[in-house]
């Protein structure tokens, strides 16, 4: 075989799933807004997402404030700019590295975790003992788990933000004499609605994005145990494959609508 | 043996016919099962037994051919009519298939989440199912907790809790010891005795045909090559039928 050969075989290969993961889209949108509802499960989604995923969240802000605001001020104070810390990291963090670790991050956990518990049950055919119960499987197990990944996600990171900016303010008062209250008074000044909103509107596709990954994934698992792996690795590789390319997405649009 | 007292089929299969690229699974395959009938299904790995039972309860659609069940012809069925359907319908799975995420209570309730008129009554449909499998006492337990034959017993307490006329067991012994595998054929018996369900049995295991069917019908290059009674096929002289009761 021929590495041309090679090529256009994996870019059909390549094209087939992208055509497959839309569809697969496509059928959440419907039966999103059909009845029955299964509010049970989501909730219950919606808080294993969340719960656990909170201490690591909280961890990854936590040292993202620190190491940012460490790694800053040799930088700043060269040029005696130092009193803009608060300032450049809070609008750093709240606009692009706070949602776009925290999505990386969760799209590890996340994403992951969804794609290897629905590929055990589909090749343990629990999914089709569902099906044949009569309950709609899509419906009670990837579009409950897409929803609460997409309600989720923005919770996750304006947490993530608020301790990544505890992080940093700790640094400050530490090593620059800044107090919590004069750190906080700055960050609020920097911040605008512009910083916010389109960071906090991506959020939701990056949790739409993570959701839905992990959900194909799993859900499409072939049969055996290798199959879990592999639904499990690759879900993690297409969901931080999709959240740049919605990060740059959102970027273009977000400068269209807010001046940057 | 139970003699079948009543030639009204509840599931009727003709000229069932699915392919999977050139690989031509189920040629032309024909099928009745009647009321309070225990049917065995035999035929060797890749004859298409487990493609023509996921056919039937519609996790495949089949190239040709029609399905009926209760009289009704599935392919003229909508998603509603079809999952109603589906709850005369109980299913025993190869590998138990019990949700590893719920407890066995929460596996037993989940068939009947989609009926409000069983709501009320969960509690003591869930409790008689346990009780006719023998294990009231794992209630509460999930299924990693469980032993092989416990499980196959929970999924059988799963498959009955509708009281679905037709009971399909996907290889009900596979995997399972000799004892266990006693257990449970004398508990598809009684619960085919009791019941008066209809079972459709997909085995390699000569002894549980043996023990359990009425008839039994081998399933060869995809179709039903030879029918009648377990003792009409160990008879047998055709070599491929005589191949399944060395």
């Amino acid at each position: 075989m021929t590495i041309s050969h090679k090529i256009a075989q994996k870019t059909k290969t390549f094209l087939i799933e992208i055509g497959e993961l839309s569809f697969f889209a496509s059928r959440y949108f419907k039966e999103l807004f059909s009845k029955p509802f299964e509010f049970n499960e989501l909730l219950l989604q919606c808080y294993k997402m969340g719960n656990k995923s909170l201490l690591l969240v909280g961890v990854t802000g936590f040292i993202l404030g620190l190491v940012f605001t460490l790694q800053s001020r040799p930088t700043l104070m060269e040029f005696g700019a130092e009193s803009w810390m608060p300032s450049m990291v809070s609008i750093s963090i709240v606009r692009e590295l706070g949602p776009v670790i925290i999505a990386l991050i969760c799209a590890g956990k996340l994403s992951s975790g969804i794609g290897a518990e629905l590929g055990s049950m589909r090749v343990t055919e629990q999914i089709d003992a569902m099906e044949v119960s009569g309950t709609n499987p899509f419906k009670y197990l990837v579009v409950t788990r897409i929803l609460a990944a997409t309600l989720i996600l923005p919770l996750l990171i304006i947490f993530g933000d608020t301790i990544a900016l505890v992080g940093s303010a700790l640094i400050e008062n530490l090593k620059g004499d800044v107090s919590f209250q004069l750190y906080y008074n700055k960050v609020f000044n920097a911040l605008k609605f512009s910083d916010i909103i389109p960071a906090t509107i991506k959020s939701f596709f990056f949790g739409f994005a993570i959701g839905l990954v992990g959900c194909f994934k799993g859900y499409n698992c072939k049969k055996g145990t290798v199959g879990v792996g592999e639904a499990s690795n690759s879900a993690v590789v297409y969901a931080s494959m999709l959240l740049f390319v919605i990060d740059f997405i959102a970027v273009f649009i977000s400068d269209i609508f807010f001046e940057i | 043996m139970n003699k079948i007292t009543n030639i009204k089929p509840v599931l009727k299969i003709q000229n069932l016919k699915k392919s999977f690229g050139n690989n031509h699974v189920l040629n032309g395959f024909n099928m009745n099962l009647f009321e309070a009938e225990n049917l065995v299904l035999m035929g060797k790995s890749g004859s298409g037994k487990s493609v023509m039972i996921k056919c039937v309860v519609g996790l495949m659609q089949p190239d040709t051919g029609t399905i009926e069940i209760m009289g009704k012809d599935i392919s003229k069925l909508n998603q509603k009519e079809f999952n109603n359907l589906r709850s005369e319908i109980g299913f025993l799975f190869q590998g138990s298939a019990l949700y590893d995420s719920m407890t066995v209570r929460e596996n037993l309730e989940f068939p009947l989440r989609k009926f409000p008129e069983y709501a009320s009554k969960s509690e003591k449909l869930v409790s008689e199912a346990l009780e006719n499998v023998g294990l009231s006492s794992a209630i509460d337990l999930m299924p990693e907790e469980l032993s092989g034959g416990m499980k196959r017993r929970i999924a059988l307490a799963r498959a009955i809790i509708l009281r679905p006329k037709i009971i399909i067991y996907d290889e009900p012994t596979t995997g399972l010891d000799p004892i266990t595998s006693k257990e449970i054929i004398q508990l598809m018996k009684g619960i085919q005795q009791q019941f008066k369900t209809s079972s459709l049995i997909i085995t390699h295991d000569v002894d549980c045909a043996r023990v359990i069917s009425n008839r039994m019908i081998l399933l060869i290059d995809g179709i039903n090559y030879m029918e009648g009674t377990f003792n009409d096929l160990s008879a047998s002289k055709d070599k491929k039928v005589q191949e399944f009761f060395k």
